[in-house]
């Protein structure tokens, strides 16, 4: 039998992976990246819930289900981002995307 | 250790490779490839976890719209990033530092909580199939989970459009692109 904490330590893992990613890579296309790792996680750590604490109780997996919508939207719409501003100001690189910054 | 554990522990391991390859690749189309593997760890986690809808959900947004995604993004934008400079930002460490922080704290957490530990996955009431078909009835009952089900679809449909909004060509050539 597979503990619970062992699930929990790896979605750990996996999240700290992908926040890592978001706040250290350059590149906007690998920081989504880390973000969808983040959401695996999570996403992990909801269903394993569901199956350890409340199997009688479908919750967890709507939940999880949701998650994956909402990871879906998410892409398509930073993809889009990503594209446009590469567009208009031919880099990807999160530090160059400075017209915001005063 | 039984049988279970050992693909446990393959699994886990795999996902986690993948996941920290995403992370340090140079080469995004090796870190996007690494993503899939690490997004095929963890549906078959779901499998391992007994939600096999939801492996199959993983592998068909995740592995096959998400990922492809961003491989077209990568190649759409990549002319610039065959590359100058490192691939990651200067502050690398403060991040590798919180992520590890966090992580410690995350331990300590479930180290605190011992029903954590002794929790058991008791075996699941019905067949597989009637929990699909729970599933799918929970999402559209009204007394139930419709109103967030209704919310995620108008959220893809916005998203959808917006994606489309603002990928789209600009009308007229903007100041910096007379050259291209």
């Amino acid at each position: 039998m597979i503990p619970l904490t062992w699930y929990l330590l790896l979605a750990a893992g996996l999240f700290c992976v992908g926040l890592y990613g978001v706040l250290a890579r350059r590149n906007a296309v690998a920081i989504l990246m880390g973000i969808e790792l983040m959401l695996n996680a999570v996403n992990l750590n909801l269903v394993a819930f569901w199956r350890y604490i409340t199997p009688t109780v479908i919750a967890g997996q709507v939940f999880a289900v949701i998650v994956f919508a909402v990871a879906a939207s998410e892409a398509a719409v930073g993809l889009a981002l990503i594209i446009s501003i590469y567009r208009r100001r031919s880099t990807v690189v999160a530090d160059e995307i400075n017209m915001l910054k005063w | 250790m039984t049988a279970m554990q050992i693909v446990f522990l393959v699994i886990g391991a795999a996902t986690l490779l993948g996941g920290v390859m995403v992370v340090v690749s140079r080469n995004l189309i090796h870190a996007a490839l690494w993503l899939i593997l690490s997004l095929a760890g963890v549906a078959a986690l779901f499998v391992l976890l007994e939600a096999g809808l939801l492996a199959v959900v993983q592998v068909a947004v995740y592995i096959g719209a998400i990922a492809i995604l961003i491989i077209f993004a990568v190649m759409l934008t990549r002319r610039v990033m065959a590359d100058s400079g490192p691939a990651a930002n200067p502050n690398w460490w403060a991040a590798a530092l919180a992520a590890l922080m966090i992580f410690a704290g995350l331990v300590v957490v479930f180290m605190q909580l011992p029903a954590l530990g002794a929790a058991q996955a008791a075996p699941l009431a019905g067949d597989p199939e009637v929990l699909v078909e729970d599933l799918g009835r929970a999402l559209v009952d009204v007394d139930r989970y419709v109103v967030p089900f209704e919310v995620a679809s108008v959220l893809l449909l916005a998203a959808l459009i917006g994606a489309v909004v603002v990928a789209r060509p600009p009308e007229e050539p903007l100041p910096g692109e007379e050259g291209r």
